[in-house]
């Protein structure tokens, strides 16, 4: 066991952790951050998403120690200090972009980093961004339309929601 | 102009505020003070005696604290299965016995052998490394043909053979069918597969046992769509612990798709292993874990015949189908290819003599149970392609044969048992082809053609039976459970009000949509009521949410309970005003004297009733709570028409999905964007089905296709935007609320679609095509293509 710590949302944190352990474990166990989530054991489903040093990673992918030092953003630091969901998230609940919520945590993540990086994208660039997000509830449907909505673009021609 | 609150408004998800900041309470997230850690280890032979365990090494590895094998649970109960059926010949079915951990013999990949519990997973996992099982390799049982044939190997030496059941179904019909497609003009067969799939919520399972050695209470947390149901059963049949020591928590649920219902053997282990060592017990299982011990879903192998007669009309409808039902036998996988199947033959037509006949099979896989639509979607599929392909065979176009012979008088009484109350399927397909734009197809299949790929049209159409079901009628088709839901509603004194329900949300948005319900018969603000669900120790006894029955059966009896709370709640006002009961008028949240401007507000009814200091004490008690149990007379039938537009690549034989059109009928409708998102959703574990997902098996018995590294799960990229429809509502004659199910309706209703579009596609371009197999893969369409 060694210490780790690492800026988290913004505010330094510290816990141990065995050389084996994983970010996604290290926020979820250690640090009590349940928001991220794991689906899979093979870096697939993209549900536990944050983003480290301003980069969106599968934080099953990243070794607990490997994030020594790093500034971690997770879902639990999208939301203002008093609560206001941010532009996505509000966008996500607008358009019924959740159904079980257990994907949406890596969702909101993997489509800030899109969007941070590409703020018009087409629904094409939204789908194929997506691929390593999986979401089992909403055909992915209103998932787009949402993202497509936060970036300010029309959406009332899709289908409604 | 649409409503922005009650019944058929879409106010935004209250539940989503949780979900979107983090800070929902899914099971894993649960730790329970001095947790220790269990890790299963599962066989990875699909067939083998176990000649001997040593745990020697093992339990001296760091963090022991014991390990289980089956030994440790002689004399305890088994995982039981709650759905028997009585065979063609009057027998009962096969049931074998189904250990906690395996006993004498391991039956698939994923069996469970021994579980490690340890204070921590890793040292539970490291462990089981260490454990050295001496299993002796029998062959494995796969193909469910060969597994019937004489002299296969038993996957149940105590059983007869691997024959579960043989079902006939209507079998005194059969004698007519047969006559009828002597008689025929013509017939149609088609021989196909339904492919075996794996659920695949994204919250894997997880179950942690808990044990107050003080009270002598179990508690057991668990990712389940049902947890009075797992009480009941975990509690009566496998562990022995009676109701009121045993509580059930099922917290936010991260989506459930029919995997969580049943009770699975890690959630007794854990329960049971906490009591033994007297302290919490946790499971989190990994996706690989999931792909080898979650029940997988349909597996069917079918023949199906229509015989019509010289005008096109069926006539009769023959069936053959092989079920597989795994090792085991899961909690309802009896009942999902019987009468989750046979009775959905009928379809939207007006088939008159229909013969279905289900052999259900033992095999050295996973076991098989309910999967969204679970029997539905295969008696749609097999139905919806031989119509096709019987069009095709005519020369006549799809829709209008499937038009020609639609039900159109309600109630209908089908040959297989059911009897529908409402429908409208001309209204459906009208809505259909509006929105598909059928007229600019050709326009569309030249630009395609243009761009060198074929380009294809399918329709299909489908029906449902949900809302499952009144409790005698399941009960004589073999059901060891009652199938009606609960309510209990709790009025507080300041006017709120608190829904205890039996349905349990895993996503499907109860806690927004249910108070719309209540909202609307009170005439009082969505906010002032909350929805409280998932935990035995504070709802009343209910069934839980499967085969799109919350609100049909546990919104019924929300709105039974509520019923309740207002007749008294007028007594009560009646009193207040002076008034005679019977002229008392609920109406925008106020009680008043009909005819007069007198009036009392709900909060003042709802403060008398809990300080009642002028109350009618002789007559009422105080208080302000009622529950309702409410058992359906019958179940819900929606219907609807789909279509799908694919593109496939000639040189590749990749399919793509151009369009999806949906049009449904859900009778009433509460919340249409929830609806919508319910079906946005099934449609994409259908076009999955159809073109992506194969839980497929080697001959030996190793799942080829697990972990998401090897099952193609559906992406946001492989899916369109979807078109639906919901304007045709004929609404249920038999619940309070006029309400359909619309769970599983996408995915009931997608998979023909993509087919009959594929097969239409591939036949544009001259190849002479009946049928391909699901899932569609490229290697598959090419392999058609070219022979």
């Amino acid at each position: 066991m060694s210490q780790v710590t690492m800026t988290v949302n913004g505010k330094e944190m510290s816990g141990d952790a065995e050389g084996r352990t994983l970010l996604s474990q290290f926020l979820r166990e250690t640090l009590g951050l349940t928001g991220t989530h794991v689906g899979c054991d093979t870096s697939q489903c993209g549900a536990c998403v944050v983003h480290v040093d301003g980069v969106a990673v599968k934080a099953c992918t990243m070794l607990a120690m490997e994030a020594e030092g790093s500034s971690v953003d997770t879902i639990e630091g999208q939301a203002a200090p008093d609560g206001t969901l941010n532009a996505l998230q509000q966008a996500f609940q607008d358009h019924h972009g959740l159904q079980c919520g257990f994907c949406t945590p890596g969702m909101i993540m993997s489509a800030a980093d899109l969007l941070k990086k590409n703020p018009q994208p087409t629904e094409a660039e939204v789908r194929h961004h997506l691929e390593g997000n999986i979401c089992r509830c909403t055909g992915y449907h209103n998932i787009v339309k949402a993202i497509l909505a936060a970036s300010g673009q029309d959406v009332s021609s899709i289908a409604a929601e | 102009m649409p409503k922005d609150s009650g019944i058929g408004a879409s106010p935004k998800r209250r539940e989503d505020v949780r979900f979107l900041s983090g800070t929902g309470n899914y099971t894993d997230d649960i730790q329970v003070n001095g947790q220790a850690y269990v890790h299963f280890l599962r066989s990875d032979i699909a067939h083998a005696k176990i000649n001997g365990i040593n745990l020697d090494a093992a339990s001296a590895m760091p963090g022991v604290i014991k390990i289980f094998t089956g030994a440790d649970f002689e004399g305890v109960g088994g995982i039981p299965c709650g759905w028997q059926v009585t065979d063609r010949h009057g027998e009962p079915m096969q049931e074998p016995a189904h250990p906690v951990l395996a006993q004498g013999k391991v039956r698939y990949v994923g069996d469970q052998i021994a579980a490690v519990v340890a204070e921590t997973l890793e040292q539970a996992r490291d462990a089981a490394e260490a454990i050295e099982v001496d299993l002796e390799e029998l062959p494995a049982v796969v193909d469910m043909k060969a597994a019937l044939a004489d002299g296969a190997t038993k996957v149940h030496d105590d059983l007869t053979s691997n024959l579960c059941y043989d079902w006939g179904f209507v079998e005194e019909n059969k004698p007519a069918v047969d006559a009828a497609f002597e008689a025929a003009a013509h017939v149609t067969t088609l021989e196909l597969r339904n492919n075996r799939l794996v659920a695949n919520p994204m919250e894997p399972r997880v179950a942690i046992g808990d044990f107050n050695r003080a009270t002598g209470d179990s508690t057991l947390y668990t990712t389940s769509q049902n947890p009075h149901v797992i009480r009941l059963l975990m509690g009566a049949f496998v562990l022995g612990i009676p109701e009121h020591k045993l509580r059930v928590v099922a917290p936010d649920v991260g989506g459930g798709f029919g995997t969580k219902i049943f009770h699975y053997a890690e959630e007794a282990f854990c329960t049971f292993a906490a009591k033994a060592l007297n302290r919490a017990v946790k499971w989190t299982s990994t996706r690989s874990e999931a792909f080898i011990s979650d029940a997988h879903g349909r597996d069917h192998v079918t023949k199906i015949e229509l015989a019509l007669d010289a005008d096109n009309n069926f006539t009769a409808l023959r069936t053959d189908t092989y079920a597989n039902m795994g090792a085991y036998l899961s909690t309802f996988a009896p009942s999902v290819p019987t009468w989750l199947h046979g009775t959905l033959m009928a379809g939207n037509y007006r088939t008159p003599l229909i013969y279905v006949n289900v052999k259900a099979v033992f095999t050295n896989t996973v076991p098989v149970d309910a999967y969204r639509g679970a029997g539905r979607p295969e008696a749609t599929f097999q139905l919806e392609r031989v119509v096709d392909k019987a069009a095709r065979e005519l020369g006549v176009d799809p829709i209008a044969l499937r038009r020609q012979n639609f039900i159109t008088e309600f109630p209908y009484a089908t040959p297989v048992a059911v009897e529908y109350d409402t429908g409208d399927y001309h209204g459906t397909m009208d809505a259909l082809e509006n929105m598909a734009d059928l007229s600019g197809f050709e326009a569309r299949r030249k630009a395609s053609e243009a761009r060198g790929k074929l380009r294809g049209f399918g329709v299909n159409c489908y029906i449902e039976a949900c809302g499952i079901a009144p409790s005698n009628l399941v009960g004589q088709l073999g059901a060891r459970a009652g199938l009606y839901e609960s309510a209990t509603v709790r009025v507080n004194a300041t006017g709120g009000l608190v829904v205890m329900t039996g349905s349990h949300s895993h996503g499907q948005g109860h806690e927004t949509s249910f108070p719309q319900v209540i909202a609307e018969m009170i005439g009082i603000d969505e906010s002032m009521v909350e929805i409280v669900h998932g935990d035995t120790a504070n709802t009343p006894m209910g069934m839980g949410t499967y085969g799109s029955r919350s609100l049909a059966v546990g919104g019924s009896a929300m709105v039974r309970a509520t019923e309740k709370i207002i007749a008294k709640a007028k007594k009560i006002a009646a009193h207040l005003m002076e008034a005679a009961d019977a002229d008392i008028e609920l109406k925008d949240g106020a009680f008043s004297v009909a005819g007069t401007d007198k009036s009392v507000a709900w909060g003042d009814v709802t403060l008398a009733a809990y300080v009642p200091h002028n109350y009618p004490l002789e007559d009422i008690e105080p208080g302000l709570e009622e529950t309702a149990f409410y058992d359906p007379a019958n179940f819900t039938y929606p219907s609807g028409a789909y279509a799908c537009e694919v593109e496939v690549d000639p040189d590749t034989g990749k399919v793509t999905i151009e369009a999806f059109n949906a049009a449904d009928d859900f009778g009433n409708i509460v919340n249409p964007m929830i609806v919508d998102g319910q079906v946005h959703g099934g449609i994409g574990q259908g076009i999955g089905q159809a073109l992506l997902e194969n839980a497929a098996y080697d001959e030996n018995g190793q799942l080829l296709s697990a972990s998401y590294m090897d099952y193609a799960m559906p992406r946001a990229s492989d899916v369109p935007f979807y078109g639906v429809d919901h304007s045709s509502q004929t609404p249920c004659t038999h619940n309070p609320l006029g309400v359909k199910g619309c769970g599983e309706a996408g995915a009931i209703g997608s998979p023909p679609a993509v087919i009959n579009a594929v097969v239409d596609a591939l036949r544009s371009g001259g190849h002479d095509i009946h049928h391909i197999d699901m899932p569609v893969s490229p290697s598959r369409v090419w392999q058609a293509m070219n022979g």
